[in-house]
């Protein structure tokens, strides 16, 4: 902070509205890309899981410590093989939500009740259909609070590919760390926060739309 | 690889072993912040989430305090940690290692306070009941009853806390830190692969480690009854 200089300057603000919208764009796309990838990756793992226990120790373990490496440092790890690239915030970021997806995607299908399953068994539903049209209707409680804390997590890590050359409203924040000017760090930092809580409310949205009946409840 | 065998050259170069630069030095800045930032997180967040969970008010905001958290950009909290660092302690003080402590803490603060909210919560409302009955005070309830009971989650909160803030004392290098994170960056901003793939690997290496630790802690910390208990299960 240069003395004399406020700590915000509005006038700056106003002048930036495009660039808000174009870093708005990149962190929304860098966010999708990572949770819908993720989901898919997670969605699939999780069927193992479910079909053989024995590969959930191994597939937690691997997740885990994928979770447990600062991002900063996978980002870092990967750099020499794919570069200052999407590619290389991808990898990293879709990392990042294996663990939670999976967690509740399995807890989410392990906790529909014996008794519906054997009902629906019962009834003739071949075992694709009780996955799709049984389990997973009942799970997407579940599942989608995994969705909610993947996406407010993909969300704040998104910030950190700024220092590999990508990140949304994260590139405006690294500018004024750099150039100490706080009105543009705490910007990107304002609207980053506001990102996450706005995707999180259309997330709550999403699941009461897709599970009515559990608002009868 | 020829950069596996730059990274293992990088290692056994004692250049990299002297002078402020030195490994040693920057694992040890690193360990520094990282252990006074959960030191500092445990003794603001411990006793409002023990109190809370034994009194079960403010249920709601104890529970949220951890999304909220989620929801703040590590990158965020170190660049806004630089105003208030500079504010508090003065301009000199705005950069290095005081805006890198401030950003930590409020990152520690939720899971630590959410965790042992729901821990304390989570202890069997019936030998609270039988405790009352024998005639134990509160504070006794709480401290012989429901902390015992409640220690291992409680831990697990600290430790949650302590990954995420090894992991992002290394942005602190952003903000003219040292720590591990300046390996990263400096070697991000000089392309010098070696460097930036070592300080990944320490900082990796290092989250793992306390990940580990505090899971050996974790379990030889869970009170000798539940442990039998669990085990006759």
């Amino acid at each position: 902070m240069t003395p004399g200089e406020p700590l915000i300057r509005w006038d700056w603000i106003v002048s930036h509205f495009d660039e808000f919208a174009f870093r708005f764009v990149e962190h929304v796309e860098l966010t999708v890309i990572a949770v819908g990838v993720g989901f898919v990756i997670a969605f699939g793992l999780s069927l193992l899981i479910l079909r053989a226990p024995r590969a959930e120790g191994p597939i937690t373990w691997v997740t885990g410590t994928l979770y447990t490496i600062p991002s900063l440092a996978l980002f870092a790890l990967l750099i020499p093989y794919t570069g200052l690239t999407v590619i290389t915030a991808e990898i990293g970021l879709v990392s990042y939500t294996l663990l939670i997806l999976i967690r509740n995607i399995v807890r989410g299908i392990r906790g529909v009740p014996a008794d519906v399953r054997e009902a629906a068994v019962g009834m003739g539903y071949a075992p694709r259909e009780i996955l799709w049209r049984i389990e997973l209707p009942l799970a997407l409680a579940v599942i989608v609070a995994g969705v909610r804390i993947a996406t407010i997590s993909t969300i704040g890590l998104v910030t950190v590919t700024a220092l590999i050359g990508q990140g949304g409203f994260g590139f405006l924040i690294l500018i004024g760390i750099q150039r100490f000017f706080t009105t543009e760090l705490i910007a990107g930092a304002v609207l980053s926060v506001a990102l996450a809580i706005v995707a999180d409310a259309l997330l709550v949205l999403l699941q009461r739309r897709l599970t009515p009946w559990t608002r009868a409840a | 690889m020829t950069l596996l065998g730059d990274v293992v050259r990088w290692f056994v170069d004692p250049a990299h072993y002297q002078g402020s630069d030195a490994v040693q030095t920057r694992i040890l800045e690193h360990a520094q912040v990282s252990g006074l930032a959960v030191l500092v997180g445990v003794l603001i967040a411990l006793p409002i989430g023990l109190y809370l969970g034994h009194t079960g008010r403010l249920g709601f905001i104890a529970v949220n305090v951890a999304n909220i958290g989620r929801a703040i950009p590590s990158l965020a909290a170190i660049a806004l940690a630089i105003p208030v660092a500079g504010t508090l302690l003065g301009v000199q003080n705005g950069l290095g290692f005081w805006p890198t402590l401030f950003a930590l803490i409020p990152l520690a603060i939720p899971p630590i306070l959410t965790n042992a909210y729901v821990a304390v919560r989570g202890v069997d409302r019936d030998v609270i009941e039988a405790a009352r009955g024998m005639g134990v005070s509160e504070a006794g309830i709480l401290r012989r009853i429901e902390l015992p009971l409640a220690l291992p989650l409680v831990l697990a909160g600290v430790r949650t806390a302590a990954v995420n803030v090894v992991a992002t004392a290394t942005l602190g290098a952003l903000v003219a830190f040292g720590g591990l994170g300046r390996f990263i960056v400096d070697g991000l901003a000089l392309q010098e692969y070696d460097r930036l793939f070592a300080g990944a690997l320490l900082v990796a290496l290092l989250a793992i480690a306390v990940e580990v630790a505090f899971g050996t802690f974790e379990r030889a910390a869970v009170s000798p009854g539940i442990r039998l208990e669990q085990g006759a299960l």
